[in-house]
């Protein structure tokens, strides 16, 4: 018999969809904090972390309520890359504010992109 | 409603109301506490999830390394955030617009899609902890992706160290292949004092 109804669904009440909205906005509010600090690197930064962060709670619902452990091991890696991103880019931040004394978005433009 | 369904709720709203205050908070290290604040409720989103590996795993890699990395650079650096939030209110409109319209799709996407009937499997075979089952198919299955963020560690480990290492030319730094390559012949000289005479 094919179930409509997830085994998780049926044992807490809620909706893959609940999970699936928490991070869209999660996601939403990731995205508009790149707009609303534009100049801040560090908050942007924080930002790139919070939209991971949605999309880990995404592949972690689906993993759940799917009873597919591949979306844990992939959140997992994305854990990982995150991680990797936030060394790399406070290292940059760090050198940058060394060098040039400033970290706006606005003054790093010595490469005329 | 279950208890899970209150604690889903009473996570859910903490993590995007601390998100927001992640966004627009005056000051840099309130910011990084919500962030804290954040990977906490979604570490407890994943144990009602019942990932309980991945919670444990967000609080200490994140929680625990990232986060004080952020404290750590934001209160190193001296940096005049209030000249930063200038022009926040130019960007606010399209930032809204943006937000508003990716929300939207978001929305839609998640009330329009249904899992087809079936993908739902049933529990099954021995029931094992989170974290025995993600052991078992972390290093057969998927022993690429865990040697991949192995060498992604790696990388960015190196590449942090090799970005802020300097080195200064006013400190007496130690210079161990100096050391090393130091022969007897040029540091001591033996001299056959004459008596009376002395070394010149």
């Amino acid at each position: 018999m094919l179930n409509t109804i997830s085994p998780v669904e049926a044992a807490t009440g809620i909706a893959l969809q609940q999970y699936l909205t928490v991070a869209a906005i999660l996601f939403t509010l990731g995205a508009f904090g790149i707009f609303l600090n534009r100049k801040n690197v560090i908050i942007i930064l924080m930002c790139v972390e919070l939209m991971l962060l949605a999309v880990n709670v995404n592949l972690v619902a689906f993993s759940a309520y799917l009873n597919d452990l591949t979306g844990q091991i992939f959140a997992l890696m994305v854990l990982t890359v995150a991680a990797a991103e936030a060394a790399i880019g406070l290292a940059i931040i760090v050198i940058y504010h060394r060098n040039r004394g400033s970290i706006a978005v606005d003054d790093i433009n010595s490469m005329k992109g | 409603m279950t208890i899970a369904g209150y604690f889903f709720y009473l996570f859910s709203i903490v993590l995007i109301s601390s998100g927001a205050m992640v966004i627009s908070a005056r000051n840099p290290v309130h910011s990084v506490l919500f962030l804290i604040l954040a990977f906490l409720n979604a570490a407890g989103l994943f144990v009602l999830l019942g990932a309980e590996f991945l919670a444990m795993i967000l609080i200490i890699v994140y929680v625990g390394a990232v986060a004080v990395l952020f404290l750590f650079v934001v209160m190193m650096l001296d940096i005049d955030f209030d000249q930063l939030r200038k022009g926040m209110s130019r960007y606010l409109p399209v930032g809204i617009l943006v937000g508003l319209v990716l929300l939207a799709e978001l929305i839609l996407v998640v009330g329009g899609f249904s899992v087809a009937p079936g993908a739902f499997r049933p529990v099954t075979g021995e029931q094992v902890t989170n974290t025995e089952a993600i052991g078992r198919v972390l290093y057969t299955d998927y022993l690429y992706f865990f040697q991949l963020s192995g060498l992604v560690l790696l990388v960015a480990m190196i590449g942090a160290i090799v970005l802020t290492l300097r080195h200064r030319s006013d400190s007496k730094r130690q210079n161990i292949a100096r050391q090393v390559g130091r022969k007897r012949e040029d540091a001591i000289e033996v001299v056959k004092v004459e008596t009376g005479k002395g070394i010149s």
